[in-house]
């Protein structure tokens, strides 16, 4: 009954061809965005800021970059974290570089960078699919680690190989505490966020969407291949660099190589599995999940611990509590793919639709 | 030249090594149609549990083998027991992703179960070189990498031989390309299944074990796997005898690369060498030299 579009008539072409043609989805878009720009600065201390807000809008905008590739067009790919490094170290190099580079655009340069970088390692895929695919990508992951350490240019010829990114400075305010931080990061990703949602539901989104499906169909009916499965790795590399060059400078302070390892190409992908593949709500809601997962368990684990000792006095062994989240992760994504193949932006989905009828049975 | 013939008999033999682990990817592969990224884990597995046997439970090396094997085959029954059966006739990549939520998972209990610190595996065949081949021919080559060639030899001509003359081999080849058709000619789907991931387990425990004793068992061990992803690309993903061509190229191209083409770049090329030539050769020809051709054109 809350969920009720009917009623709702359009009258205007513009009307009808917006993002949320729904009001209470509207409503709802609308309410998320003022909570966060305009509530949660207040409310939120500097360890939510640093420690969760701002790595898991980070991480959200990296999975939106893979879920473009990997849920809309259909490419697997296992190198996000090579295309991060990519825009981290570009954009580093940008506002080192260049005087007076203002900071948004060696962002947007950074992601460029990524963009191309993507298209290079995105050729192989107008030849292989699948697994064959995957493979290719992991080539990208650990060819551009290699090359980010071999040749000291990249870091400016830093002696330890561990460069501390500048300071973020736009039109003269300066973005070094946590909420500062965490209001640009939030600016970006509404915009990035807001920019893929239009993309997906436009010709070149359907034109993935028909690549994932069938891809010899989608020819057949004249959507060029090439086209389409490099402009898929060109967006998908943009956004995941920008969300490396956000992580370097908003998050971690720090610009090296070793942050972009295999483990976090993983950690995209698996938000993007448990999110949902092919869905925009999909990435934050993995990201978020990914992101608090550990801290739930250490909690958990933390409060466990102190029950048992205090009523057997015996506490777990340190090899139970430091590979849980091991286990934990693994059993979770086998749990999601058996369950809800389509992940948690599918049971928000079967929410809304319950809310259709409730409070009515039928 | 006797330097690149040792260089070259050098990678050769670590390139048996990385087709063990392909072995097991392929045997999985050509019998469910499934991309095992969770062999990494079970070689781990196996070879930490062996380890572990021998050093705490105090089991001799010819009891440890026995029980380690039935643990790996509990396993594999546990797999697919729990994932593969409710994802049967899933896309592949879905249940290429369970695989990957599977190795983390076992690499989780593998710790939890025997601690995380590195141990040595101890096989009794030492890493020393062939007194009478230095003397004659003054090349230098290990006792144990040659054990490890053999060892693999003779396992890929036993696989190899299972399936292309048995009964059971055949009702794997039909399992592998099409689940439905095969469950509907009688083929008992769920008993093919379990003797495939109870094989590839016992793979995984040979490999293990040849790793293990020439590496040490540490988490490492699990990346190992990813080596062997280049050595199934340039072989064929269905293909036993393309494990052991594909993992020798790897192995001796990876070496010579290091060696020749290294010091101008700057060294640790090892690191990327495998895949890069694995992407070209995949331009050239998509399905690896012995895999099944599937043609997909537009």
């Amino acid at each position: 009954m809350l969920y009720r579009e009917a009623g709702q008539f359009k009258t205007t072409y513009v009307a009808d061809q917006q993002i949320f043609p729904i009001r209470q989805d509207r409503i709802g878009v609308i309410a998320v965005l003022v909570f966060a720009f305009l509530v949660v600065p207040f409310i939120a201390n500097q360890y939510w800021f640093s420690a969760i807000l701002v790595p898991t809008l980070i991480f959200a905008l990296a999975a939106l970059g893979l879920n473009i590739l990997t849920g809309y067009a259909g490419q697997l790919s296992l190198g996000s974290a090579a295309f991060m490094a990519v825009g981290a170290f570009a954009a580093y190099n940008f506002v080192l570089r260049v005087p007076g580079m203002p900071l948004l655009v060696a962002f947007a340069l950074a992601g460029c960078c990524a963009a191309l970088v993507g298209i290079v390692f995105g050729l192989p895929s107008l030849r292989i699919k699948g697994f064959y695919l995957a493979v290719a990508t992991l080539a990208a992951q650990f060819f551009v680690v290699w090359a980010l350490v071999k040749f000291p240019w990249f870091s400016n010829y830093s002696s330890s190989g561990v460069i501390t990114a500048q300071k973020m400075e736009i039109l003269g305010v300066s973005f070094d505490t946590p909420l500062m931080k965490y209001m640009l990061v939030l600016s970006l990703v509404t915009v990035l966020a807001l920019a893929a949602k239009n993309m997906v539901r436009s010709s070149i989104g359907r034109a993935w969407m028909a690549v994932r499906d069938m891809d010899v169909a989608a020819e057949v009916i004249g959507i060029r291949i090439m086209r389409t499965k490099l402009m898929a790795f060109a967006i998908s590399s943009f956004y995941c660099g920008v969300a490396g060059a956000l992580y370097a400078y908003a998050y971690l302070g720090t610009v090296e190589p070793e942050a972009f390892t295999l483990d976090l190409s993983f950690r995209i992908l698996f938000m993007v599995i448990i999110g949902g593949v092919g869905s925009i709500l999909g990435s934050f809601l993995g990201a978020a999940f990914i992101t608090l997962l550990p801290i739930l368990l250490s909690v958990l684990v933390h409060t466990m611990n102190e029950l048992l000792r205090a009523v057997f006095s015996v506490s777990l062994p340190a090899s139970i509590t430091s590979n849980l989240e091991f286990v934990v992760f693994g059993g979770l994504i086998i749990f999601f793919l058996i369950v809800e193949p389509h992940g948690l932006a599918r049971l928000w989905q079967i929410g809304k639709e319950k809310l259709r009828l409730w409070p009515f049975p039928h | 030249m006797q330097f690149f013939f040792e260089v070259l008999i050098g990678g050769l033999l670590s390139g048996v090594m990385y087709s063990l682990v392909a072995l097991g990817f392929v045997l999985i592969y050509k019998a469910s149609g499934v991309f095992n990224f969770a062999q990494g884990s079970m070689v781990f597995f196996a070879a930490l549990t062996f380890v572990g046997l021998q050093q705490e439970s105090g089991l001799s090396l010819w009891l440890a083998l026995p029980v380690t094997l039935g643990a790996m085959v509990i396993l594999g029954l546990l797999i697919e027991r729990i994932v593969l059966r409710p994802l049967v006739n899933q896309p592949q990549i879905s249940l290429f992703m369970a695989t990957i939520g599977l190795s983390f998972l076992i690499e989780g209990v593998t710790q939890m179960l025997w601690g995380a610190s590195p141990r040595g595996l101890e096989l009794g065949i030492e890493d020393q070189p062939f007194d009478w081949l230095m003397d004659r021919t003054g090349l230098n080559v290990s006792q144990f990498d040659l054990f490890a060639a053999v060892v693999s030899g003779v396992l890929v001509s036993a696989l190899a031989i299972f399936f292309q003359h048995t009964r059971i081999g055949r009702a794997l080849r039909a399992v592998a390309d099409d689940h439905q058709a095969a469950l509907s000619i009688g083929i008992p789907l769920q008993y093919i299944w379990a003797i495939v991931w109870a094989v590839a387990g016992f793979v995984a425990l040979v490999a293990g074990l040849m790793w293990g004793a020439r590496n040490g068992v540490q988490f490492a061990l699990t990346f190992t796997a990813l080596k062997a992803l280049p050595v199934l690309i340039l072989g064929g993903f269905e293909s036993i005898p393309g494990a052991i061509v594909g993992g020798l190229i790897v192995g001796a191209t990876e070496k010579l690369a290091e060696v020749y083409i290294g010091p101008h770049v700057g060294g640790g090329i090892e690191g990327w060498f495998p895949y890069v030539l694995a992407l070209l050769f995949l331009l050239v020809r998509p399905e690896g030299l012995f895999g099944e051709k599937r043609i997909d054109r537009v």
